[in-house]
């Protein structure tokens, strides 16, 4: 297990790296930083001085890792929009996209799980067709067009809730849902499918056999086994989330970091651009060693597998 | 030629079984007729609905559908803000959607093919690397790349076409690694390699034609999450400039009228949803038809 920690450690440790790489790279393709900083008509020495001085002329590699030391204690650089440390905004703006990304999960998880064990359990009922029916729709829906449906029936035609910010439980609910609902979809069709295969394993036949109450076979032996591969897929969707994020935020006017990257991309902030793309990444990464961890806990034969 | 035939008999089997499969399946029966009946329709349009998507009539601005009250048939969907036909502004944004989508597909599983098949055959540090840079990317939020290239790039069709294809190279390179590392231990690659057949000829003709099915059932699913990222970046202002219309754009400025003229945001997001929709169909039997094993889940 020990053994396998590590190398999940040194993984998540390149792709970091993989990832400031690239981060790094988007301010050499946007073209002359320089240029963005000074006003357009400053002259070619004021323009010479400043690459002097901010270490432009230096080869790439001097460059990137004078990038990568001070990204790693959190300095980004300044926004060129706002005049303020980059870390600072993305800080300021992350606990309202974390928010929305786990509201959007558990309204996810806690609709999709019953509904997908449901389905199962009465396989070829009309609970199992229509909830089926609605994961396929809820599949095809683009979530920010679901945003503008559920504004347009729950704001402007009937009222009930805000159509915009972010606040009290209220502007959650939308917000949450349009973001939630494709993943809500996505995990009804796989907790359907392998509670499936699961309840058609002998261990469950055995269970039963022993005279085991319906709800006990269900929620103890098949459901703890068909988590496994539903808490792996959740934890691949963060990113997802953290992506789709991006769009929502800006149908809600939501004040997160998603909605923070748009207007930087165009106010041709770079900075801020590359801060921020650079932190959910690595969020996301993180996110993806904590599920594999939370998985080796699940699932002690992975290890096991791992270190054969 | 016999080695050659021998090769090939698994995999054309397994294409007839799978169309044989497909016929069978009421879900892929109904989304590949709902799809060609959309993609005859992008196609053909002009023919019988020769309406300019972006000729202007201010004077007819907001007219609601034709089925509406102060609706006419000379717009059976109504117009946007400027006068312009929602008809044939959905229309023409299928066009535009079908060609992102497919053609992104097409780039990124040419990329993953070549990169697949180059890590699953050869092995060893080329394998390591490609599998490394598959594995940053794979950390990286799809719609965050996309975005950040094309603020760098600049939007247009074509660049669309090449970041959405880029960004999405690394599931086909795994799934085509994960085949080829199957393939290699099958008797008739073995055989082949006995024989000194040579590794181009040996990828050629006994493994690429059978790592095709489930990259085509792949395909079939990316397509759909491209359309909607494609939208989605429309929807941003990063998808292809106007005034070419397109299905995002649409739902962005129609958003801008919403407690006024209902269909300018409902209208063009129920255009993605039935594009959506038929593909996944599509995908779903096509899915079951070429793994027997989901066939009753």
């Amino acid at each position: 297990m020990g053994r396998y920690i590590l190398k999940r450690l040194w993984h998540t440790v390149y792709v970091v790296v993989g990832i400031s790489v690239i981060a790094f790279f988007f301010i050499h393709l946007s073209g002359d930083p320089v240029m963005l900083m000074l006003p357009a008509d400053a002259s070619h020495q004021e323009i010479e001085e400043l690459r002097q001085q901010l270490g432009f002329n230096d080869p790439l590699y001097v460059q990137y890792w004078r990038f990568a030391s001070k990204a790693l204690q959190g300095d980004f650089g300044e926004s060129l929009y706002y005049h303020v440390p980059a870390m600072e905004l993305i800080l300021e703006r992350l606990p309202a996209s974390l928010e929305l990304a786990l509201a959007a999960m558990a309204v996810a998880l806690l609709v999709a799980v019953p509904l997908g064990i449901l389905s199962a359990v009465k396989r070829g009922s009309f609970i199992d067709l229509g909830s089926m029916l609605g994961a396929l729709f809820g599949l095809s829906m683009p979530h920010f067009w679901l945003g503008i449906m559920l504004i347009l029936l729950f704001s402007v035609k009937l009222g009930w809730l805000p159509t915009s910010g972010r606040g009290g439980w209220e502007h959650l609910i939308m917000p949450s849902l349009a973001l939630g609902m494709s993943l809500m979809a996505m995990f009804a069709r796989l907790t359907r499918s392998v509670m499936l295969e699961v309840l058609g394993q002998d261990y469950v036949r055995t269970a039963r056999a022993k005279g085991l109450k319906e709800r006990l076979v269900i929620g103890k032996h098949a459901l703890k086994n068909a988590l496994i591969p539903l808490v792996t897929v959740a934890g691949m969707q963060f990113g997802f989330l953290i992506g789709g994020t991006v769009i929502i935020e800006t149908v809600f006017a939501w004040p997160g970091v998603g909605r923070l990257v748009v207007q930087a991309i165009f106010n041709r902030d770079y900075p801020l651009v590359q801060a921020t793309v650079l932190v959910l990444a690595v969020l996301f990464v993180l996110v993806n060693l904590l599920v594999d961890l939370l998985y080796v806990y699940l699932d002690p034969q992975i290890s096991y597998l791992e270190e054969k | 030629m016999t080695s050659r035939v021998a090769a090939l008999a698994p995999a054309l089997r397994l294409w007839a079984e799978t169309l044989a499969e497909l016929r069978r399946s009421r879900s892929a029966v109904v989304g590949g007729v709902m799809l060609l009946l959309i993609v005859g329709i992008s196609l053909t349009f002009p023919l019988y609905y020769p309406v300019d998507p972006l000729a202007q009539d201010l004077m007819a601005r907001l007219t609601p559908p034709a089925w509406q009250a102060g609706g006419s048939l000379a717009h059976p969907l109504g117009t946007d803000n400027l006068g312009r036909d929602v008809l044939a502004r959905i229309l023409y944004g299928s066009r535009v959607s079908l060609l992102v989508g497919f053609s992104s597909v097409l780039v990124a599983e040419a990329l993953g093919i070549v990169l697949g098949l180059v890590s699953g055959y050869y092995g060893g540090r080329t394998d390591s690397i490609v599998m490394r840079v598959a594995d940053v990317f794979m950390a990286y939020p799809f719609m965050l790349l996309t975005i950040s290239i094309i603020a760098v790039l600049g939007n247009s069709i074509f660049n669309l076409i090449l970041v959405l294809g880029i960004s999405d190279w690394v599931t086909y390179a795994r799934t085509v690694r994960g085949s080829v590392l199957a393939l290699k231990e099958k008797e008739f690659v073995k055989a082949a390699h006995s024989l000194g057949t040579r590794n181009r000829t040996i990828i050629r003709r006994h493994i690429l034609p059978n790592i095709l099915s489930p990259l085509l059932v792949l395909g079939t699913v990316r397509v759909a999450n491209i359309i909607i990222w494609e939208s989605g970046l429309s929807f941003l202002g990063m998808g292809v400039p106007p005034p070419q219309p397109t299905w995002g754009r649409m739902l962005a400025e129609g958003r801008m009228y919403i407690s006024d003229a209902w269909w300018l945001v409902t209208l063009p997001g129920l255009a993605i949803m039935l594009t959506i929709l038929a593909i996944n169909l599509l995908g779903d039997g096509l899915r079951d038809a070429l793994d027997p094993r989901l066939r009753n889940v």
